[in-house]
């Protein structure tokens, strides 16, 4: 559209949510919260004041991060945290870094435990 | 071109968008643009209890790179439109 000024923005444009507290959630799984300050057309975004949210089972742990710049292409998902809603169920329980990670470990070795299981299980070839 | 065309015509429908790290999502679909972009309202994930950090989420915008499907409402494709478009396109390359 020729006629439009520099500053209007196609249709899906962040610039709604400059300046509000969003969810992005990474290609690596990891989901980050902070305040949109700037964002660019390849979705590339700066974060301010921005924390990781681990959350494990029931527990969950904010991590201080700080001003973050991310590459567009890790970007999955950005959305826009409710200031009304309350941005987890309430029976979530917080904890410290040290738990987090640990409770992250112990998930981890689960899953692996499962999936070894499952290759042997496998190998036998029930029917 | 064309399927920025299309889903132009959807806006305002109920889809829902799957992503290639499995999380499905359903919403409105409130604009699209060239990368095919979505921005998506009235949230909701499908499988809730699965992502907790989604809950407060109604507005999100996805990126155009990790959608794996589109998810669309039956009676929203007029196939024959759609059809005609797609030989029109296929003839011009």
């Amino acid at each position: 559209m020729s006629w439009a000024g520099p500053d209007t923005f196609p249709a899906t444009s962040l610039a709604d949510n400059l300046d509000k507290k969003l969810l992005v959630i990474l290609r690596d799984g990891r989901k980050l919260v902070g305040i949109l300050r700037s964002f660019d057309q390849f979705a590339n975004v700066v974060l301010e004041r921005s924390t990781e949210r681990i959350i494990v089972g029931e527990l969950f742990c904010d991590l201080p991060l700080g001003l973050y710049v991310i590459r567009g292409e890790n970007v999955v998902l950005i959305g826009e945290l409710d200031p009304e809603k309350e941005e987890l169920p309430s029976h979530m329980v917080r904890v410290s870094p040290a738990d987090i990670r640990r409770a992250q470990k112990a998930e981890r070795d689960a899953t692996e435990l499962k999936g070894t299981m499952r290759k042997r299980m496998e190998f036998l070839d029930l029917d | 071109m064309l399927f920025f065309s299309y889903f132009k015509e959807l806006v305002g429908k109920e889809v829902t968008v799957e992503l290639k790290n499995d999380l499905a999502i359903t919403g409105t679909l409130h604009s699209v643009d060239q990368y095919l972009n979505i921005k998506l309202e009235n949230t909701r994930v499908v499988d809730e209890a699965k992502y907790p950090h989604m809950l407060s989420v109604k507005n999100c915008f996805i990126r155009g790179s990790v959608v794996r499907y589109v998810q669309l409402p039956p009676d929203g494709v007029d196939v024959d439109i759609l059809h005609d478009a797609t030989r029109r396109e296929a003839r011009g390359t």
